[in-house]
């Protein structure tokens, strides 16, 4: 019988760390940051089925880099989670710090356990609050830490240079036009400094946006709504805007089916 | 659903220690009815609760929107019902965020069907859920209604339907007085003038109250969405009911033949 060769513990875990992070570099960045009347999240995907950001509650959206399975799972478990407090408490009891904690913990005990794999996928978990001062943006990396972030957020493969470009541009009180185009601005450089156009229909955008009448906060942007917003100027900001907030009837709650349809 | 029956079944209606034998006096709903028109549905009920003989809330709500596109009404014990409306309420949201498509009309009547059934236990104690389901098809493009047994039997109305204590008498109301072709406005009137009918012969059903300023609950389901009226909306609907009633206490009379 052979003796297995001996790992440091030290050794290990940066192999496992090693290993997840390649697995998230091997996908495409995407952006979370906070605009005037809520977040915006805006990313690079092909696919129109499988989403990269998704509502969780009311005022919480998901956003995740990485394998599809492992952040797909870990966002079902997170709708669970947020339904099953809302039900059992109130709606106004759920809420993302909560949730950030459970995540943080699933994605702790998986990295750590030796059996497993680690996830190879990082999350972003935002709230949406009353004011600008009240929103909430958590980023949580593959090893189930949690970092509260402010502003800007990237995560995924490019995330370093897009978030530093970000940090640089991103003010307070943007409108949604101003945020988005910066955001796409940001996916759109390449590692190496180039950049590269990236057309409408290969964007994700979603927003969670306080103005909403309604009490899901959430909505994607799709279609011409979103040709139009990465058109507007300055007049036409105010104006897509108000479609936004205002003119959500047709979607309406059913932010995620909407972009099916 | 079958998360909560996993892990906490203890919040599921259906799963709970039925009490031991003997009446237990609970407030209840009274009546709910619903018409269609072309291009949607309404759905409206009375605001009083009743627990034996005694009024126990007048302005108690008891339509509520299911989700975008589909509300319900409830009539029968009141706890029960708001617990269910909630249940089923959260199920269609859960549905919606998980899978990335909402259901289907049918998949929300079938949904609500399991749920009656799931009470039956309790409803053979005379604490029975019946509520009323109206929603907007969007592949069919019309309003439509679902009525319910205690049993979770589930029927599709075609024109109109009513549940509760006083559905008897808004049944009658709205047989003599609908039209397959009401205008959004005309099918709100008509269902306030069946309520109207409904608190006029039955106890348990509150007709609209001017002093407290208590009207009927409507809720309009279009292809817009689920819009309920406000209470300045459906105020005027039923003070113009009212108004005509002072004059014809019996409502508008159809013709002979």
């Amino acid at each position: 019988m052979s003796t297995p060769f001996y790992v440091s513990p030290q050794q290990a875990m940066a192999d496992r760390a090693e290993y997840a992070r390649k697995g998230i570099a091997r996908g495409r960045s995407l952006v979370v940051m906070q605009y005037a009347d809520g977040i915006v999240f805006v990313g690079e995907n092909p696919s129109r089925a499988l989403h990269k950001f998704s509502e969780i509650y009311d005022r919480i959206g998901f956003a995740a880099a990485g394998k599809y399975n492992e952040y797909e799972n870990l966002r079902i478990g997170g709708v669970r989670y947020a339904d099953l407090r809302g039900y059992t408490y109130d709606r106004d009891d759920v809420t993302a710090r909560g949730l950030a904690n459970v995540y943080a913990q699933t994605l702790g005990t998986i990295f750590s356990s030796a059996a497993e794999k680690p996830y190879e996928v990082e999350l972003v978990v935002a709230e949406v609050g009353e004011t600008p001062e009240g929103d909430q943006i958590y980023r949580l990396p593959h090893d189930g830490s949690i970092v509260d972030e402010h502003g800007s957020v990237a995560v995924g493969g490019n995330a370093e240079p897009v978030s530093s470009f970000l940090e640089q541009r991103h003010r307070d009180g943007m409108t949604l036009v101003e945020a988005l185009k910066l955001a796409v601005q940001a996916l759109s450089r390449d590692t190496n400094g180039s950049e590269r156009e990236i057309p409408a229909d290969r964007l994700e955008v979603a927003v969670l946006d306080r103005t909403r009448p309604q009490q899901r906060k959430f909505k994607r942007i799709v279609g011409r709504q979103l040709a139009r917003l990465l058109e507007g100027d300055g007049t036409a900001a105010s104006e897509a805007e108000e479609e936004t907030s205002g003119g959500s009837g047709d979607s309406g709650d059913s932010g995620s089916s909407g972009a099916e349809k | 659903m079958d998360f909560l029956a996993e892990h906490q079944p203890e919040l599921l209606p259906g799963k709970r220690q039925l009490p031991a034998q003997g009446v237990i006096e609970a407030p209840h709903g009274t009546t709910i009815v619903a018409a269609t028109f072309p291009g949607g549905v309404v759905l409206a009920g009375d605001r009083r609760a009743t627990m034996g003989n005694l009024i126990s809330q007048r302005d108690m709500e008891k339509v509520f929107p299911a989700d975008e596109y589909s509300a319900v009404g409830i009539a029968g014990t009141a706890g029960l019902a708001v617990e269910m409306v909630k249940l089923f309420q959260l199920e269609l949201e859960h549905f919606e965020k998980v899978e990335g498509v909402q259901l289907s009309l049918e998949g929300k009547a079938n949904r609500l069907s399991t749920m009656i059934r799931s009470n039956l236990g309790m409803a053979m104690q005379g604490l029975a859920v019946v509520p009323l389901f109206a929603g907007y098809d969007l592949d069919r493009e019309k309003g439509r209604i679902f009525s319910y047994d205690v049993t979770g039997g589930r029927f599709e109305e075609r024109a109109f339907a009513a549940t509760g204590s006083g559905s008897l008498f808004a049944r009658g109301a709205m047989k003599k007085l609908f039209r397959e072709d009401l205008s959004e406005e005309q099918a709100t009137t008509l269902v306030v003038q069946a309520l109207y009918d409904a608190a006029d012969d039955d106890s348990a059903t509150g007709g609209p109250d001017v002093a407290r300023r208590i009207y009927p609950l409507v809720t309009v389901i279009t292809e817009e969405g689920c819009r309920r009226l406000t209470d300045g909306e459906s105020s005027e609907i039923a003070r113009a009911v009212l108004e005509r009633r002072l004059e014809q206490p019996d409502g508008p009379s159809a013709a002979l033949l």
